[in-house]
């Protein structure tokens, strides 16, 4: 998958001599076609991404009536004071930093398996890609039994191995390694296909060759599959981090709707959320999104780089 | 090395890719594998690669039974027909990565990485990726890949199946230079009977899995065993001549002119035979006897110093390399005899020869 360093040469001397000139002319029916989804684009996304950068800096910002008493920094100091702020930016930078490194090094695990010739192997696939055409409240509120204090099966096979039952959901303590291990399970699927098809990719013959010089299995794994693979799981890495940074939704199911017992684990959307939908401070919530939007730019910023280090051909 | 094969078959299912094909490949010797596609050639390459187990049968490498042996122990260096170059490193890395595996020291990993790049012509692309590399180059660096860890056999898959048709001339020079400078023993596959005559030291001729020929490519020329052989060497192929025997006559069909047969061949009247002749075989005579046969001249292409004659026997058909001086034309009736050398008679039905 190499979507991005994509050369596309206008090469003049190619053209048809036949062919009409170019002029503004040549784009107008180009363009119509495409204005329905500029249209679109510019009322659902642009616009929208803009206004809440200009809100961002509105201080006392009414929604109503649209007054506000100056442009100013107020927001992103009140925001950068508030401790919960604060502790939502810590939860999202942990429950980031662990759920995507170690889904990614399960997903690998499941998806060199996969790629073998297994039996069922389809079955399998199948089995694999369920959670992710299911409902996330749906499976939250599956993972909301499990982590039952009385009845879930988590406390039950700790019970098997004589370890005392923990209340999951309503200490504050358990309650951020709860949302990783919801996680670490929910990024499974989409990260596993992505993998297969790298794997996919990937031709058989320069392991086959490597075999015949000898090589085992791991120096295959880590000298030929994965580099090959490099481009596939760099972007596997920064589409899933991009997207665990605005971990919000897995909350409301296993908590009922709250950031974790006694408020212990807000996330950055949650907060964005709370102050936007229920606080109503505008601008507040606008100078938080665009924090979050800055953090996302840098991942993406750090992937563009990385991806061009790690594409060797 | 040398490499003896007994009885070796492959089935894929119910398909029998090698049939109880046994063979003893001479050591030192540029050996071809040569047959038409789909006739179990590359099979057999992957078996003595030892990437495809034997269904039944043995393989021994100087005595030594390597049949179950696995790939890495065999001590076979391999070309895939595409190569198989790693991407993502560059040339140098490609050929010191066998090195690399056997884990020989960072210093004479480069040294013979450097020798074998200077012998192949390849060492001012070292730091290439193989993406940057025109095929004939890529050909180059995978056959230092195979040579680097210097094995006691090199397998090349269709070596010159992905150059265009100048390079692969090139190529087919480089191997054989390789090949007589490094003395390793080397086996390779070809579908190109003109390829394997020219390089090859010995050419074994497969069809359907089966052995046909092993031999060198002259001898198979001027020898062939069966009809099969005959007729896949050699460019213009070879004429055929349908008829049968009569009173130790070959009589062409639809024709009642007929040529002695040598005496010592006692065929039975009436069997089916097909008269092999290589174009260059055909002798002119001035008159019609009885080792002559009347033929039409149907087509003349000028070649320089001969010409490449259409014949036509009645309603059949053969070419024939005929002296310029002789001055042929069109529509001439002439008398065609037969040298000693490239005229064969085999059996109709199952390409057996006798003569």
């Amino acid at each position: 998958m190499r979507i991005i360093n994509k050369k596309i040469v206008w090469q003049k001397d190619n053209r048809d001599p036949d062919a009409p000139p170019v002029n503004a002319k040549t784009f107008i029916e180009p363009l119509s076609y495409l204005l329905p989804f500029i249209i679109g684009l510019a009322i659902f996304t642009i616009f929208p991404i803009l206004n809440v950068f200009l809100i961002s800096f509105k201080e006392n910002y009414r929604m109503i009536t649209g007054e506000f008493s100056q442009y100013g920094l107020a927001n992103y100091q009140f925001i950068l004071q508030d401790r919960y702020f604060i502790s939502s930016l810590r939860n999202t930078a942990i429950y980031v930093f662990t759920v995507i490194p170690i889904s990614t090094t399960i997903s690998m695990f499941f998806a060199l398996l996969l790629n073998k010739k297994l039996r069922f192997s389809a079955l399998y696939q199948t089995a694999f890609f369920l959670p992710m055409v299911t409902s996330v409240i749906a499976v939250g509120l599956a993972w909301k039994w499990m982590y039952n204090y009385d009845y879930g099966i988590i406390n039950f096979f700790l019970g098997l191995f004589n370890i005392d039952p923990i209340n999951w959901l309503n200490n504050p303590n358990y309650g951020l390694l709860v949302l990783i291990i919801y996680g670490i399970w929910s990024y499974l699927p989409f990260t596993i296909i992505l993998l297969l098809a790298g794997l996919q990719n990937i031709n058989p013959l320069f392991t086959t060759a490597a075999k015949i010089d000898g090589a085992s299995k791991s120096k295959i794994f880590f000298r030929i599959t994965l580099p090959l693979l490099a481009p596939t799981v760099g972007l596997v890495l920064i589409v899933n981090m991009i997207n665990a940074s605005k971990v919000f939704t897995e909350l409301f199911p296993l908590f009922s709707g709250r950031p974790g017992a006694a408020y212990s684990l807000y996330t950055v959307v949650y907060y964005i959320y709370e102050v936007f939908y229920i606080k109503w401070r505008l601008g507040q919530a606008s100078a938080a999104a665009i924090v979050l939007f800055l953090i996302v730019l840098l991942f993406t910023l750090v992937q563009l780089f990385i991806q061009r280090k790690w594409k060797h051909y | 090395m040398k490499i003896h094969l007994s009885e070796l078959t492959k089935n894929f299912g119910k398909v029998v890719a090698v049939d109880n094909l046994s063979v003893t490949f001479k050591s030192g010797k540029l050996i071809a594998l040569l047959g038409p596609s789909g006739c179990g050639k590359s099979t057999l390459l992957y078996m003595l690669s030892g990437i495809t187990p034997a269904s039944t049968g043995q393989i021994f490498f100087d005595n030594v039974e390597v049949t179950a042996m696995a790939p890495e122990k065999r001590g076979v260096g391999l070309v895939f027909q595409n190569y198989a170059l790693y991407p993502h490193m560059t040339v140098l890395q490609n050929i010191c990565f066998p090195l690399e595996i056997q884990q020989t020291p960072k210093n004479e990993r480069l040294e013979r990485a450097m020798t074998i790049a200077k012998l192949v012509h390849i060492e001012d692309l070292m730091e290439r990726k193989p993406a940057e590399l025109s095929g004939g180059q890529q050909q180059r660096v995978a056959l230092s890949r195979a040579l680097v860890k210097n094995p006691k056999l090199l397998l090349l898959d269709e070596p010159l199946s992905n150059l265009d048709a100048r390079l692969r001339i090139e190529m087919r020079e480089e191997i054989r230079r390789i090949q007589v400078e490094t003395g390793v023993t080397t086996i390779f596959v070809t579908h190109d009977q003109e390829e394997a005559m020219s390089i090859s030291d010995e050419i074994l001729l497969i069809k359907l899995g089966q052995y046909q020929q092993y031999d060198s490519p002259q001898e198979l020329y001027d020898n062939p065993s069966n009809l099969f052989v005959a007729e896949f060497l050699g460019n213009p192929p070879i004429n055929k001549i349908y008829g049968e025997v009569q009173d130790g006559r070959f009589v062409l069909d639809g024709r009642s002119d007929a040529i002695n047969l040598p005496e010592n061949l006692s065929l039975a009247n009436g069997t089916r035979v097909v008269l092999a002749i290589r174009s260059e075989s055909i002798a002119l005579h001035p008159k019609a006897n009885e080792n002559t046969l009347n033929a039409t001249v149907s087509e003349i292409y000028r070649m320089g110093k001969e010409e490449l004659t259409h014949l036509k026997l009645g309603n059949q058909e053969m070419r024939g390399y005929i002296p310029v001086e002789k001055q042929l034309v069109f529509g001439q009736e002439i008398f065609i005899g037969f040298k000693q050398k490239g005229v064969f008679l085999f059996d109709e039905q199952s390409g057996k020869r006798y003569l």
